[in-house]
C-alpha cells in the first residue's frame, strides 16, 4: 500500500469533476484544503462531505486536497473514496442515498434501439446524457477508460448507478474483459444495474463466468431483480460461436457486434459499405433471432456525418438488427427515426392487424386480406411493427379506436 | 470626494446610492415610470470659420489631435467597440494621456474587451479615475475587487445614448476608430482593410461630444461614401498604420454551438416559438451572438422554409448565419447594430437590405419609440434568473462583474423575450431564489427555456394557454429551480462586502442595482 492516493481529473478542460490528493498521516488531525471554482456557493457543502467520508473510514490524521471544477457530490465522494482506498485496505463503501427511480427494473424485450456510451471516468458527460432520451446509457469501464484510471472509474460508475438521473434510460454498464471484468461486478450488481455488456465474448463459457458471479452477488445481497446480459462479439471466434453465446444463459437479452475489433481481428479495414463484416452481421442477427433475443449493431463512429449515420441505420435495420450503439447524443434521434417503421410498413401492418382481429372475433382459423391468406409469422411481424410505431411516436397508441 | 453617498432602497427593493462620483442620480422607479424633463443637452456651437478653409482636418498624430482637442485632467473620453477584441486605439489614447501626465480621466467606452487589460495600470496610477461602460474580463475582475478609484457605472447601449442626450454624461473628446475616412472626417466601417461593419456606437458621440477625432488607416479623397459618421461633426482626422484588427471581431461565441445540450435547448426554443404561434409570415426576431442563439436562428430558418414564409426583418448582431437567411430570401431585411464576422461586413457593404442601425434608432429611451419594441421574439442569455423571472447579465454567481449589459436591457422591450439557458453550468444553478445583481425586472421576461423544461412567466397567460397540450415540457420556474438543486445541491448564499464598486443603470437612466465588492 502506498502513502498517497490521487484520484480524478483536474486540468484546463475539466468540468464537473475534481482531483483528490489523499495523504494518510500519523498525527496532526485532519487538514482539508478545497480549491474550487464553485467554492463561494458550495465550499461548505464540499467540506462537510469530505469530513463525513473521512470519519466514515475512521481516518483521524490526514491531508486531503480537493481541486474541484464543479463536481457534484456523488463524483466528489467517488474521488475521495478512490484516493483513500489507494492507501487504506477496507471493505467498507461510502454510499450516498440512491435515487428512488434508480431502483426500477427493465424487461428482456424492452426496446434497445439506441444505447449511448459514456466513458466511466468522465463525469462531465454523464449529468446531461439522459435528457437526450436514449433507450440505454452505458457507463463504460472498458475501452473508454485508460488502464491507469480503471480503479478509480469503478467508484464513479458505482455512484452514478445510484445517484445519476438516467431520465428513464436503461442503466447499462460495460465491464472490462476477463478477470478484471468479473471484479467490476462487485461495484455494479448491488447497485441495480439493469444490463451488463460483456466485451470480447468468444464462447458460452465466457458469458457464464460473468453470470455465475452475478448470481453469487445477487445471493449475497438478497437481490431478486433481473440483470440482463448483452454479450459483444468482437472476433472471428466469437462470430463462429454466436449461437451458443446467445443461448449461454437465460438472461441474455441481446447480442451486439463490435466491428472495430472484429475487422482488426480479420486484418482488414472497416469500410463504410461494410462488405468485410457482412457475414458477421448476418451471423449475429441469425443467431440472435434463433435464440429469441435482440441483435444490436456496432456504433457509427463519424459523429459529424448524420446522413451517413441515417444510411447506416437503414442498412442495419434491413439486415435485421434491432438497435445500435451511439457515441454522441446527436446520433440518438437519427437512430430512432430510422429504426422506426416507415409509413407504408405501418399502413400495411395496420391492415393485417385489423384483419387478424376481425378473424379472431369471428372465430375464423384463417386470416385473409383481400384474396391473400396471411400466415401467423406475418401477423406477428405486423404486430411488432405496430408496437414499434407506437414506441417511436409514429402512431397513436389508440389508433384502433380512430 | 466620496465614490458614492446617500443610499436608498429603490422600487425594485435594491439599495442604491443617489450620489455617485459627486453627481446626483435617480433611483429606479419601476418599468416605464420615469419621465425625464427639460431639453436635450448640446455641445457648444461650432463655426466653419474656425476650421480649415480647404476642409482638410488632418493632423499628424493622435497625440497632436488630443492636445489640440485640449486634453486635460478630469475629462471624459469616449471610444467604441466596433472592433470588439481587435481595438487598437483606446490603449493608445491612455498611453498618450499618461505620457502627458494627465489624471482623473473618465473613460466612456461603448464596451470594453480583454484587449484593454493594459489599462488597469492607468486605473491604478490615477490616469483613469473610472470606467463608465461595460467591464469585461480582467477589467471586471479589477473593478469587483475594488481597484477603481471612482465608482464605475454600467449602462446598456440604449442607456449610453440616453445619458449622452440628456447630458448625464458630457463627452469632452470622442475618438472614433474608422476603417475608412476622408480628410473632412466623413467615415465608415464597411470599406478598407480594417472594415468591421458599422460605426453606430459612435454616432451619438460624434453629435454630442465637444471634440471629435476620427482615426483611420484608409484615408480616401473626399467624399468618403457612405458617411456613417458625418464629417461636419468632426474636429480632427488622424492617419495611422493600423486602426484595428477586424479578424478579432469574431469571438468564440459567434459560432453555432456543437454542444448537444445547447442544441437541445435551441431546438426546444424554436419548437416553443412555433407551437406558441409566435412565428408567422412577416414576423421578426433578434438573436444575438452566442452559439445557442445562432442555432435558434437556424431552426427559425427551417420553420420559415417549411411553411414558405419570410421574416420581415432580423435585428442583429449579424454574422454569416443571418446573412445566409437574408441571401436565401427567408428574411427581407437585417437591421444591424454590430457585425460579428467578415461575412456580416461583406453583406452590409453589398446588400441594400442589410442596413446599419445605431443605438438611437434601436434602443434609445429619449426617442419617440425605438426599433427594439417592434421585434416579435428576442432571444437573450443571462447569468442568473430568479424565481420571479428577474435576471442578471453582468455578474457571475460568485459576485464578480464579468459581462457588460450591451443591448440586452433594451431588447427586453420586444413583444416576447425568451431566455434559453442551461439549468446549471458546472454545478452552478442558473435559477436562484434571488439574483446576485438585478439587471432586468421579471415583468420584462416571458419565457425561460432550459434543457430540462420550459417556464413561462405567469404574466403571459396567453402563452401558457397556447402551449397547453402541445407536448412541450412546461414546468414552473420553481420546479426547474428544485430540479437543478436536486442535481447540484442547494447553493450557499454568497457573502459580499458592503462596499459598492459599481452601479447598474436601467434603460431610462435610473439606478436599478449596485454591485458589491467581492471578499477575497
Amino acid at each position: 500500500m502506498q502513502k498517497i492516493g490521487i484520484a480524478g481529473n483536474h486540468d484546463a478542460g475539466t468540468k464537473s469533476d475534481c482531483m483528490v490528493h489523499f495523504e494518510l498521516l500519523t498525527e496532526g488531525g485532519l487538514n482539508i484544503e478545497i480549491k474550487s471554482k464553485v467554492k463561494v456557493i458550495y465550499g461548505k457543502t464540499i467540506l462537510k462531505l469530505a469530513h463525513e467520508i473521512l470519519s466514515y473510514f475512521g481516518i483521524e490524521n490526514a491531508k486531503l486536497i480537493i481541486e474541484d471544477s464543479g463536481a457534484v457530490d456523488f463524483v466528489i465522494a467517488a474521488r475521495i473514496e478512490a484516493a483513500i482506498k489507494m492507501v487504506i485496505d477496507t471493505d467498507k463503501e461510502f454510499l450516498l442515498p440512491a435515487l428512488e427511480e434508480n431502483h426500477n427494473t427493465t424487461k428482456k424485450d424492452d426496446f434497445r434501439f439506441s444505447r449511448l456510451y459514456l466513458p466511466g471516468n468522465s463525469p462531465k458527460l454523464m449529468l446531461n446524457a439522459g435528457i437526450h432520451k436514449p433507450n440505454g446509457l452505458i457507463l463504460d469501464l472498458e475501452d473508454a477508460v485508460a488502464p491507469t484510471k480503471k480503479f478509480e472509474a469503478r467508484f464513479v460508475v458505482r455512484n452514478a448507478l445510484r445517484n445519476l438521473n438516467f431520465y428513464g434510460a436503461e442503466r447499462m454498464v460495460r465491464i472490462n474483459q476477463g478477470k478484471r471484468g468479473i471484479e467490476d461486478l462487485d461495484f455494479i450488481i448491488p447497485h441495480y444495474a439493469n444490463l451488463i455488456l460483456v466485451p470480447k465474448c468468444e464462447s458460452a463459457k465466457d458469458l457464464q463466468a460473468v453470470n455465475n458471479k452475478i448470481e453469487d452477488i445477487k445471493k449475497k445481497y438478497k437481490l431478486e431483480h433481473d440483470v440482463w446480459l448483452m454479450p459483444i462479439i468482437e472476433s472471428a471466434k466469437g462470430v463462429m460461436h454466436a449461437y451458443e453465446i446467445a443461448q449461454a444463459c437465460s438472461n441474455v437479452s441481446s447480442m451486439a457486434i463490435g466491428l472495430e475489433d472484429y475487422t482488426a481481428d480479420l486484418g482488414t479495414m472497416r469500410t463504410k459499405a461494410g462488405t468485410e463484416s457482412l457475414f458477421a452481421r448476418n451471423m449475429i442477427v441469425t443467431a440472435a433471432i434463433a435464440a429469441g433475443i435482440q441483435a444490436i449493431d456496432s456504433v457509427f463512429s463519424d459523429v459529424g456525418d448524420m446522413e451517413g449515420l441515417a444510411e447506416n441505420v437503414r442498412t442495419s435495420k434491413g439486415l435485421g438488427f434491432n438497435g445500435m450503439g451511439c457515441i454522441h447524443p446527436r446520433q440518438i434521434r437519427v437512430i430512432h427515426d430510422n429504426f422506426a417503421p416507415e409509413q407504408v410498413e405501418i399502413e400495411k401492418a395496420k391492415k393485417i392487424v385489423i384483419a387478424f382481429n376481425e378473424a379472431t372475433e369471428k372465430g375464423l382459423g384463417v386470416v385473409s386480406l383481400g384474396s391473400k391468406m396471411i400466415d401467423a409469422p406475418v401477423v406477428k411481424r405486423a404486430q411488432n411493427t405496430i408496437t414499434l410505431a407506437i414506441n417511436t411516436g409514429k402512431l397513436c397508441s389508440n389508433w384502433l379506436d380512430n | 470626494m466620496k465614490k458614492y453617498d446617500k443610499l436608498v432602497t429603490n422600487a425594485a427593493g435594491r439599495i442604491v446610492p443617489t450620489i455617485i462620483n459627486g453627481e446626483e442620480h435617480i433611483p429606479f422607479k419601476g418599468v416605464g415610470k420615469h419621465r425625464p424633463t427639460g431639453r436635450r443637452y448640446g455641445p457648444k456651437l461650432a463655426s466653419c470659420a474656425d476650421y480649415p478653409d480647404d476642409g482638410n482636418k488632418e493632423v499628424e498624430s493622435l497625440k497632436v489631435a488630443l492636445q489640440k482637442a485640449g486634453l486635460k485632467d478630469g475629462m471624459t473620453i469616449s471610444t467604441h467597440h466596433h472592433f470588439r477584441n481587435g481595438d487598437l486605439i483606446a490603449n493608445q489614447i491612455f498611453d498618450i494621456a499618461h505620457e502627458l501626465g494627465i489624471k482623473e480621466l473618465r473613460w466612456y467606452p461603448s464596451a470594453s474587451f480583454p484587449c484593454q487589460e493594459g489599462l488597469i495600470k492607468y486605473l491604478e496610477d490615477g490616469t483613469i479615475n473610472r470606467i463608465e461602460g461595460s467591464m469585461n474580463g480582467p477589467l471586471g475582475k479589477f473593478t469587483s475587487e475594488g481597484g477603481m478609484k471612482g465608482l464605475s457605472i454600467l449602462r446598456s447601449h440604449g442607456g449610453r445614448y440616453q445619458a449622452i442626450q440628456d447630458g448625464e454624461v458630457k463627452i469632452d473628446i470622442a475618438v472614433i476608430a474608422a476603417p475608412t475616412a476622408d480628410f473632412f472626417g466623413n467615415a465608415n466601417g464597411v470599406n478598407g482593410d480594417a472594415a468591421c461593419g458599422l460605426l453606430g456606437f459612435a454616432l451619438g458621440d460624434s453629435q454630442y461630444a465637444e471634440r471629435v477625432i476620427v482615426v483611420t488607416d484608409n484615408l480616401v479623397p473626399f467624399p468618403c461614401v457612405p458617411w456613417q459618421i458625418n464629417g461636419n461633426y468632426v474636429d480632427y482626422v488622424v492617419k495611422v498604420d493600423k486602426v484595428g484588427l477586424p479578424e478579432r471581431i469574431i469571438s468564440g461565441t459567434t459560432e453555432i454551438t456543437k454542444s448537444p445540450d445547447r442544441l437541445l435547448i435551441a431546438e426546444l426554443t424554436a419548437e416553443f416559438c412555433e407551437k406558441a404561434g409566435l412565428i408567422y409570415d412577416g414576423f421578426s426576431y433578434q438573436a444575438g451572438a452566442g452559439g445557442t442563439a445562432l442555432s435558434i436562428g437556424n431552426y427559425f430558418g427551417d420553420i420559415l422554409r417549411k411553411n414558405n414564409w419570410k421574416a420581415r426583418f432580423i435585428r442583429a448582431g449579424s454574422n454569416q448565419y443571418p446573412v445566409e437567411l437574408l441571401e436565401e430570401g427567408l428574411v427581407e431585411y437585417i437591421l444591424d447594430g454590430q457585425t460579428f464576422d467578415l461575412e456580416g461586413v461583406r453583406s452590409m457593404r453589398e446588400n441594400p437590405n442589410h442596413l446599419d442601425t445605431s443605438p438611437f434608432t434601436s434602443y434609445n429611451y429619449h426617442s419617440k419609440g425605438n426599433f427594439a419594441q417592434l421585434v416579435d421574439i428576442v432571444v437573450l442569455g443571462a447569468t442568473e434568473v430568479d424565481v420571479n423571472f428577474n435576471a442578471n447579465v453582468v455578474t457571475h454567481s460568485d459576485g464578480y462583474l464579468l459581462h457588460g449589459i450591451g443591448g440586452w436591457q433594451n431588447c427586453l422591450a420586444a413583444k416576447t423575450t425568451i431566455m434559453p439557458i442551461p439549468l446549471f453550468r458546472d454545478r452552478i444553478p442558473v435559477i436562484r431564489d434571488e439574483v446576485t445583481t438585478l439587471c432586468a425586472p421579471g415583468e420584462m421576461i416571458d419565457v425561460i427555456v432550459t434543457e430540462r423544461g420550459i417556464a413561462i412567466n405567469p404574466l403571459r397567460q396567453d402563452l401558457i394557454e397556447k402551449t397547453k397540450g402541445m407536448g412541450l415540457p412546461i414546468k414552473t420556474i420553481q420546479e426547474l429551480k428544485e430540479e437543478a438543486e436536486a442535481i447540484c445541491g442547494v447553493p450557499e448564499k454568497i457573502e459580499l462586502s458592503d462596499e459598492i464598486v459599481s452601479v447598474i443603470k436601467w434603460v431610462d437612466g435610473t439606478v436599478i442595482d449596485s454591485v458589491r465588492k467581492v471578499i477575497l
